[in-house]
């Protein structure tokens, strides 16, 4: 994948979280593989984290999705330092930030990281606009100054002339993008964000999704998104990780982990999703730039399935050419297609052969 | 023969008790009573005493009696006395001062600058015409029945040390906040404060300042009504939403910035709340501080209690309550005001 070529912007090494009494007195039991049920019967601490590896890359969509107590709002805390580690390491840039001082950690959090929450965090008594630019506050920038920056975040997601009104008199959903023009004015390249759309109704997410992903297109931040939803976490993603009982189950590219699911747990997790919608041609095609003698036509690799079916009208006799930029780097074949709709729970190992 | 002898017997304690001379502490009522009426005393199980300090100063004179514990107490406190004194005497001599001088300005500025003043300040704090009016009819009523100067009085203690409750309880609630050993060691402190009858702060008090002085009955006041703004100070911090300080963090303040940014403004009702209740608390305390000569209505009341007055007390006790109404009205609508501008 392309993904490969990209800088890591931020490296987590071996990373362990144990909540307690005195942690270290059983990190080595943790280490030796003890679990988190026996952690809890035995020694009465909470296993939070459990030897996290993962590479974030720069200007990527880093998707960090997991049930309720999978760990994973702790993790993201791990990355600015909220939370302290047990052990491990939390590399931004090479340097780890587990071992910064508090001063340098302060200029990180200013400066190089930006965050957005689930319940908005919105300081209550400042003016949206005061809001907006709290992190040039922070920095000491004075207002006049500062004023200018935030209000053209605040146009860029949407917002406009409500910067003198105060944060309750919003919607959930306009809440929600002052805190993300919040972390946007601060300009800082790594945006985390923590289960940043949970609290919001459907359409409303469905519309933040799309605002993240413009602006995404555009900024090319390193972002991390914690999420609790599939479909949320395949439609940002570039990589996505799959967190359970504190571990990592499964990590990788979402079309990859969608293909070839490593675990009953993540078969578990998939088996209900729209299939069709969320799979992209590129992930069924046969690689090939050989032109089959009869051709339904031409498709885009990035296409979804859905909209493939569509052109089809149902055939499944059918051959495509797979386009990209112009120059043909596949076919898919309808009969393939189908095949890659048979949820994984039902046909596992021929889903397996077929899709490479 | 006194019930406990053989306690000091079998601790072979007798010449101890025998060497100091039973005769030497007075005798109790009991014993007296027993001597005279040539009885022994009675060793039925039914009336077996407590073995009180009483009980075993029977049975051995060398026993200290309990009386002897409130006598060493007040010569124990009369003995340090002096030493505390030196100390506390010029830390709380600007407590006197700032009461002399309020008193001083209340009584000495004319009536027509102090009125409008008080009506200009419950106007700017709460915007409201009704309170303004109320406020207005109040005092132009206490006015004129001519309780003018001991309403204006009361007040400028009140004001002075609801002033330096805010001033002091404010830091202590926000310690509190930040430490649980602070706050475990604190609120004992404020339970008792807040539980022990007014009257006993005073005894000490009055061992310890002269009575003439300002500051005697201001530290009762302070002492009595600071409990509420420390401890809603501190829940006022503590119930700050765990989010918004996570942000805070997450966004690098300094714990400066977070305190006079983020927790202090969102603690503000209730530090507000706090305030009121400590001029409602100390409004309460100035009529019993004009036992040690704290000037003002209480003054009147006190006299309605003494002389049997029942006219002068029961009018400056409604002096009291409507001077009561209008402070808490005011600081009410100060702390609305604040509360319309933040909603949670």
């Amino acid at each position: 994948m392309s993904a490969s070529e990209k800088k890591t912007k931020i490296a987590i090494r071996h990373l362990y979280k144990i909540f307690g009494a005195d942690p270290a007195s059983v990190l080595d039991a943790v280490k030796a593989g003890m679990g988190k049920e026996e952690l809890l019967d035995t020694h009465r601490h909470v296993l939070g984290l459990n030897n996290i590896n993962v590479d974030i890359k720069e200007g990527d969509i880093t998707v960090m999705m997991g049930l309720s107590g999978s760990g994973k709002s702790t993790l993201i805390r791990h990355l600015n330092r909220l939370i302290e580690p047990t052990a491990g390491e939390v590399e931004l840039d090479g340097v780890d930030v587990v071992g910064v001082n508090e001063k340098e950690l302060r200029r990180l959090r200013r400066e190089e990281m930006s965050m957005v929450f689930q319940h908005f965090a919105l300081l209550p008594h400042r003016t949206v606009l005061e809001n907006a630019g709290m992190a040039l506050d922070v920095r000491g920038v004075p207002r006049s100054e500062y004023e200018s920056e935030a209000h053209k975040w605040l146009d860029r997601v949407g917002l406009q002339g409500v910067g003198d009104q105060f944060p309750h008199q919003l919607s959930g959903g306009m809440q929600q993008r002052v805190g993300i023009a919040r972390a946007l004015t601060s300009n800082s390249p790594v945006m985390l964000m923590d289960e940043a759309f949970s609290a919001l109704d459907p359409l409303i997410r469905t519309d933040m999704q799309d605002l993240l992903l413009e602006l995404q297109a555009e900024l090319k931040k390193t972002v991390v998104f914690i999420s609790h939803d599939l479909d949320e976490a395949l439609k940002l993603a570039d990589h996505l990780v799959i967190l359970k009982d504190g571990y990592v189950v499964q990590q990788g590219e979402p079309q990859d982990i969608l293909m070839r699911p490593n675990d009953p747990y993540i078969v578990d997790f998939i088996s209900d999703i729209n299939r069709a919608r969320v799979l992209r041609v590129r992930s069924v095609m046969e690689e090939t730039d050989h032109r089959p003698d009869t051709v339904a036509g031409e498709v885009d690799w990035d296409d979804n399935l859905e909209s493939v079916i569509a052109r089809s009208e149902g055939q499944t006799d059918l051959t495509y050419c797979v386009m990209r930029d112009g120059k043909q780097v596949g076919v898919l074949k309808m009969t393939n297609l189908v095949k890659a709709l048979v949820p994984t729970a039902a046909a596992e190992d021929g889903l397996r052969s077929g899709a490479a | 023969m006194a019930t406990y002898d053989f306690v000091f017997r079998a601790l072979g304690l007798e010449e101890w008790c025998e060497a100091d001379g039973g005769a030497a502490a007075p005798m109790s009522m009991e014993a007296l009573v027993a001597q005279n009426s040539g009885e022994e005393a009675s060793t039925s199980i039914w009336e077996l005493p407590f073995p009180s300090m009483d009980a075993l100063n029977e049975a051995c004179g060398a026993f200290p009696q309990s009386r002897n514990v409130t006598l060493g107490l007040e010569n124990g406190f009369l003995a340090v006395k002096d030493s505390i004194s030196v100390v506390l005497d010029p830390i709380t001599q600007p407590l006197s001062w700032m009461l002399e001088g309020a008193l001083y300005a209340i009584l000495n500025t004319p009536w027509w600058i102090v009125i409008p003043l008080l009506l200009a300040i419950v106007w700017f704090v709460s915007k409201s015409w009704r309170l303004l009016a109320f406020v207005a009819l109040s005092i132009g009523g206490l006015a004129f029945i001519d309780y003018y100067s001991y309403a204006m009085q009361t007040l400028a203690i009140i004001l002075v040390c609801a002033f330096l409750c805010v001033l002091l309880g404010v830091p202590i609630g926000i310690a509190m906040s930040r430490s649980d050993k602070m706050r475990a060691g604190t609120i004992p402190i404020l339970d008792m404060l807040q539980t022990l009858p007014p009257f006993v702060y005073l005894i000490p008090l009055i061992f310890l300042f002269s009575v003439t002085e300002p500051k005697l009955y201001g530290i009762a006041i302070i002492l009595y009504a600071i409990v509420p703004v420390i401890r809603l100070t501190d829940l006022g911090i503590r119930m700050v939403d765990e989010s918004v300080i996570e942000a805070a963090e997450a966004f690098g303040m300094t714990d400066r910035q977070k305190l006079y940014g983020v927790q202090i403004p969102l603690a503000l009702p209730n530090i507000m709340a706090g305030v009121n209740q400590t001029i409602m608390m100390s409004l309460a305390m100035v009529v019993i501080a004009s036992l040690v000569s704290a000037p003002g209505l209480g003054v009147l009341v006190l006299r309605g209690i003494n002389n049997l007055e029942l006219g002068v007390g029961l009018v400056s006790g409604l002096g009291i309550v409507l001077l009561a109404v209008m402070l808490d009205r005011t600081t009410k609508a100060a702390l609305d005001r604040i509360n319309a501008a933040q909603k949670g």
